[in-house]
C-alpha cells in the first residue's frame, strides 16, 4: 500500500468476498458485482441459461419492480450495466458517492430476491435471441466467437448468449433452478472503488449479503478443444482473421514477461504488429494481439480485418512477427514499455470504473490484490535478458486460425505449422 | 482548477484547464476544419490528412514519431468529424516540454508522396471495414439524404472512389488553406504549467501564418422522405430517422437533450420500455447533435426483420406523442442523468481537454462541469415541452437497411 493506494479485503463467514479501493480525490465511486454464474454453467442442451437469467433477475426484485429499479439507480445518478462472462455475471454501475450506500442496496434486492416475473419471461427471452441475432452482424465478434470456442473447448469457450434453439425452450422453471444453484455468496466477489468509507461499506455489505447461503458449484468436465485453421465463408468486404495460440496465465509468476513481451508486439503506435502489417505495408487498418486467461488456462489472442487480396500477406507477416519474437526484443522497446505502462498506471488512477473491474480481475486470477505501484514495479524492474530467456524458451505456437471472408487462409509451412520459433 | 487563455501574434489559440491536484495532462490541437469544409471532388481529405499528419514533418519521419510518442508514453490519437480534426495526447507532467514539441512539429505535415501512397491503402481498408459494420454505411447515406448538397451531407471517410483519385498535391492545397493557426487552438487540461506552454508555443507555433479560411455557413434545408439500402448479408433491420433539432449556438440545444434522453436514452426512457425491455429490438436510441448553423435528432433501432415495420409504428407513435409533452417526474430523471454523467466525466482529465476544446471550437464561451451541469438543471418543463413541439420529430428523413426491401413509412409520416 502507498500513500495513493488503499487497497481492503474482507471475506464475509458465508465466502463472499469485498474488495475496496479509496480514492479520496475522486467524488464518484464504482462497483461490480461477479457472482460465480457464467456461462459455462449453463446445461449443455441450455446455453444462454446465464444470460437469461441475468436478465431477468435484472427486472426487478424484493419490493421493486423493473421500472421502479430502473427509476431508483436513475434517481441516484447511477450508470448500470449487467452482463455475462464464462465464470461470472456481473451487476454493476458508476455514480456520485453520495448514493452507493443507496444502489448497493438496491442492488441486494434484485440479486437476492429477483421476481422473475411470469409476465415478462418472453419478453426477455426475445431481448437475449435478439443479442444471439446481433452477433451475426457483427463479423469481427463472430470470428473471435468462432476462435474461443475452438480453441478453449466447452465449457470455457463458450459465449454468454447462447443458442438460438436452447433459448427458446428456457422455461421460467430452469431459470429459476439455474439461479438457486449458481447466484451463492461463495465464489462471489464484489469489487468497490472510488470516494468510499471503507468501514461504512463493511457494515452495508454484511448488512445486505450477510445473510445469504449457497454452495460452490460442481467443478465440470472440460470438453477437448478443437485445432487447426478454419474458414467461415461469407459475403463481407473484408477477412476477419483471428488467431491464438496457449499461452502462460495470468497467474504464472512468468506472466509479466510475456505481456511484456505482447506489449512490445502490439501496444502502441512503434509496436511490431502496427508498424510491419499497416504502417509499412498499408495491409489493413485494424491489427492487434493480447493476452487473455481463463484461470489457469491462457493463449495469445490475435486479431486483423484486412480486405481479401491482402488477408494471407496479412496473416503471414503477423506470423512472421511472432517468429520474430522468439529472438527476443531491444533495449529500446523494453524502455518505451516501461514508460508507457507507468503512464497507464497513473491514469488509471482517475477512473473508479477501471479499479472496481481491475480488483475483482486481481483477486479471481491472483487470489490477492495488487497496487498499481506493484504492477508498475514489476514492469519497471524487468530485465531485458529475463524477457529475451523468456521468449526463447516460450516459442509461439501451435496456432488455431479462424478466417471469416470471401476465402480460407492457410498458416504455410515457410511459417511453421506447428511450433514457431 | 484554473481556466488560463491566450492567443499569440498569429492567431494561434491557447487554452488550458489547469488542475494541481491531477497526475498528468491531456493536451490537443483542435482545428476547426473537417468534412463540411472539402468539395465533393476530395471528400475524405480531412480524415485522409489527419492520418498522414502522423507520418512525419520535415524533421521526422513516421517511425522516429511512432517511437517518440511511445516514448513519451502519450495516450496518443485523432479524430475527425464534419466540423473538427482534433490530434491529442496524454503523458506525465515531465513530458510536457517534449510532448508539445512533438505535437507542434506534427502540425506541419511532411505530406510525402509515398506515405501518401501507402496510407491511402489503410484509409481505404478503413472505409471497407465499416462497409461491414452495422450500419452498413448508412449513417453517411443518411446525413447524404437528409442535407442534400449542403456541406454537412458529405461523408467524413469519403468514398473508395474520391479517397482512390485523390492526389498529395490537392491535400497539400487543402492544408495550406484550413490549417491557418487563426483556425487552431492548442488545448490542456490537467497538471499544466501555463507559462511553460505559452514559452513552447510560442516558440515552436509562433512563425505559421496561414490566413483565416472562409466557411460558409449556409441553412441548411433538411429533406424529408424515406429509403432503402438493401443488405442481404445483414441479418437484423437497421432504421434510422434524422429530423431537425437546436443547432449549436441555440441555448435550446440543452432542453432538447434533456428531451432525447427522456424519449431515448438507452435506459429507462419512453422507447427503452416501449421497445428494448420489450424485446421487440436489440437497441433503439435518440439523440441529438449539434453544428453550426444546423442541429439533428436521430432515432434509430435495430431489430429482427420481422418486427421491423411493427417498430417503426411505434417509433412513429412515440414521436408524436412526445408533442403532447413530457412529465415532471420524467424531466427529473433525465436532468439527474446526465448531471451525474457530467460529474463522472469532469473526474477524467481527458474528458477535460475534449469539453475545454469543444466549446473553442462551436465559438462558446468556457464553462466549467458545474456550470454546464447548472445550464442542464436550470431548464423548466415548460422548455423542454416547447421545444417538443417545436421540433417534430416525426418530420424525418428514414432509411431502413437490412434484409427487408418493403418497409414503408408509417401513415402520417411527414
Amino acid at each position: 500500500m502507498t500513500n495513493r493506494e488503499y487497497l481492503f479485503l474482507h471475506r464475509f463467514e458465508n465466502g463472499l468476498i469485498l474488495l475496496a479501493q479509496h480514492m479520496p480525490w475522486l467524488q464518484s465511486a464504482a462497483f461490480s458485482i461477479a457472482v460465480p454464474s457464467g456461462c459455462r454453467y449453463d446445461p449443455a442442451d441450455r446455453l444462454g441459461t446465464a444470460n437469461f437469467t441475468c436478465e431477468m433477475v435484472f427486472r426487478g426484485g424484493e419490493d421493486l419492480d423493473n421500472r421502479q429499479l430502473v427509476e431508483t439507480l436513475e434517481g441516484l445518478g447511477c450508470d448500470y450495466y449487467s452482463n455475462t462472462t464464462v465464470y461470472h455475471t456481473f451487476f454493476g454501475g458508476a455514480l456520485p458517492a453520495a448514493g452507493l450506500s443507496q444502489a448497493l442496496a438496491t442492488y441486494a434486492k434484485f440479486i437476492r430476491r429477483p421476481h422473475f416475473p411470469f409476465d415478462q419471461i418472453d419478453d426477455g427471452r426475445q431481448v437475449c435471441l435478439q443479442e444471439i441475432q446481433a452477433i451475426e452482424d457483427d463479423l469481427a465478434g463472430k470470428a473471435m466467437i468462432a476462435l474461443r470456442q475452438k480453441h478453449y473447448g466447452q465449457p470455457d469457450g463458450r459465449f454468454a448468449e447462447g443458442d438460438w434453439d436452447h433459448v427458446s425452450l428456457l422455461t421460467r422453471d430452469e431459470l429459476c433452478n439455474f439461479y438457486k444453484q449458481y447466484y451463492v455468496p461463495t465464489g462471489t466477489i464484489i469489487g468497490v472503488a472510488g470516494n468510499i468509507d471503507w468501514n461504512q461499506l463493511v457494515e452495508t455489505i454484511g448488512g445486505l449479503y450477510g445473510d445469504w447461503h449457497g454452495a460452490t458449484p460442481a467443478a465440470l468436465a472440460q470438453q477437448p478443444p478443437q485445432h487447426g485453421c478454419f474458414h467461415l465463408p461469407f459475403d463481407s468486404q473484408q477477412t476477419h482473421i483471428a488467431m491464438a495460440c496457449p499461452a502462460i496465465p495470468f497467474r504464472d509468476p512468468d506472466y509479466f514477461l510475456l505481456r511484456c513481451a505482447i506489449g512490445v508486439l502490439s501496444d502502441g503506435l512503434s509496436s511490431r504488429l502496427f508498424n510491419e502489417v499497416r504502417e509499412k505495408r498499408g495491409l489493413c487498418y485494424t491489427v492487434s494481439a493480447s493476452c487473455h486467461s481463463i484461470l489457469e488456462r491462457g493463449s495469445i489472442v490475435a486479431y486483423c480485418g484486412t480486405t481479401t487480396p491482402s488477408a494471407q500477406e496479412s496473416l503471414d507477416v503477423i506470423l512472421q512477427e511472432f517468429q520474430k519474437l522468439t529472438a527476443g526484443v531491444s533495449e529500446a522497446e523494453l524502455n518505451r514499455l516501461r514508460v508507457q505502462v507507468r503512464s497507464g498506471v497513473i491514469m488509471q488512477q482517475e477512473s473508479c470504473r477501471s479499479r472496481a473491474g481491475g480488483l475483482i480481475s486481481d483477486y479471481f486470477h491472483l487470489g490477492r490484490l495488487r497496487s498499481l505501484d506493484e504492477i508498475n514495479d514489476r514492469i519497471v524492474n524487468l530485465k531485458l535478458d529475463q524477457v529475451n530467456r523468456f521468449l526463447a524458451d516460450h516459442p509461439f505456437g501451435p496456432f488455431d486460425l479462424v478466417a471469416l471472408g470471401e476465402q480460407p487462409l492457410e498458416i504455410r509451412d515457410a511459417v511453421s505449422t506447428a511450433t514457431i520459433g | 482548477m484554473q481556466y488560463q487563455q491566450q492567443q499569440l501574434d498569429n492567431g494561434l489559440t491557447l487554452l488550458a484547464e489547469c488542475n494541481d491536484q491531477a497526475h498528468f495532462a491531456a493536451y490537443g490541437f483542435f482545428v476547426r476544419t473537417g468534412a463540411r469544409d472539402e468539395e465533393p471532388q476530395i471528400n475524405g481529405v480531412s480524415h485522409f490528412l489527419e492520418h498522414m499528419v502522423f507520418k512525419g514533418s520535415e524533421h521526422r519521419s513516421a517511425d522516429e514519431v511512432n517511437i517518440l510518442l511511445d516514448e513519451l508514453g502519450s495516450s496518443s490519437n485523432a479524430r475527425t468529424s464534419e466540423e473538427s480534426t482534433i490530434y491529442h495526447a496524454a503523458v506525465l507532467p515531465e513530458f510536457q516540454t517534449p510532448l508539445i514539441d512533438v505535437l507542434a512539429d506534427l502540425m506541419q505535415p511532411a505530406l510525402r508522396e509515398s506515405d501518401f501512397e501507402t496510407e491511402k491503402k489503410v484509409i481505404i481498408e478503413e472505409i471497407m471495414m465499416y462497409q461491414d459494420q452495422p450500419p452498413y454505411g448508412g449513417h453517411e447515406r443518411l446525413m447524404a439524404e437528409y442535407f442534400g448538397q449542403h456541406p454537412l451531407g458529405l461523408s467524413v471517410l469519403g468514398t473508395v472512389e474520391s479517397v482512390s483519385n485523390l492526389t498529395a498535391d490537392q491535400m497539400r492545397g487543402y492544408f495550406q488553406r484550413q490549417y491557418s493557426p487563426q483556425n487552431m487552438a492548442l488545448v490542456g487540461a490537467g497538471k499544466i504549467d501555463f507559462d511553460l506552454l505559452v514559452a513552447d508555443a510560442e516558440r515552436l507555433c509562433g512563425s505559421w501564418n496561414q490566413p483565416l479560411p472562409q466557411r460558409p455557413l449556409s441553412a441548411a434545408q433538411p429533406q424529408f422522405g424515406f429509403s432503402t439500402l438493401h443488405k442481404p448479408s445483414s441479418t437484423l433491420q437497421y432504421v434510422m430517422q434524422l429530423a431537425p433539432g437546436p443547432g449549436i449556438a441555440d441555448d435550446n440545444r440543452y432542453a432538447m437533450r434533456l428531451l432525447s434522453a427522456i424519449l431515448g436514452d438507452d435506459g429507462g426512457s419512453r422507447l427503452y420500455w416501449e421497445l428494448v425491455d420489450s424485446g421487440m429490438v436489440e437497441s433503439a436510441g435518440i439523440g441529438s447533435f449539434e453544428y453550426l448553423g444546423a442541429g439533428l435528432v436521430m432515432s434509430y433501432f435495430c431489430c429482427a426483420p420481422e418486427l421491423a415495420q411493427e417498430n417503426l409504428s411505434r417509433l412513429h407513435d412515440l414521436h408524436v406523442n412526445a408533442e403532447y409533452g413530457v412529465s415532471a417526474k420524467e424531466l427529473h430523471l433525465a436532468k439527474q442523468k446526465i448531471i451525474s454523467q457530467i460529474l463522472l466525466a469532469s473526474e477524467r482529465t481527458e474528458a477535460r481537454m475534449f469539453s475545454v476544446g469543444g466549446q473553442w471550437l462551436n465559438h462558446q464561451v468556457h464553462k466549467t462541469p458545474t456550470e454546464i451541469a447548472n445550464c442542464y438543471d436550470n431548464v423548466t418543463l415548460d422548455q423542454v415541452n416547447a421545444v417538443a413541439q417545436a421540433y417534430s420529430l416525426s418530420r424525418a428523413f428514414t432509411l431502413s437497411i437490412g434484409p427487408r426491401e418493403d418497409l414503408h413509412p408509417v401513415n402520417g409520416m411527414r
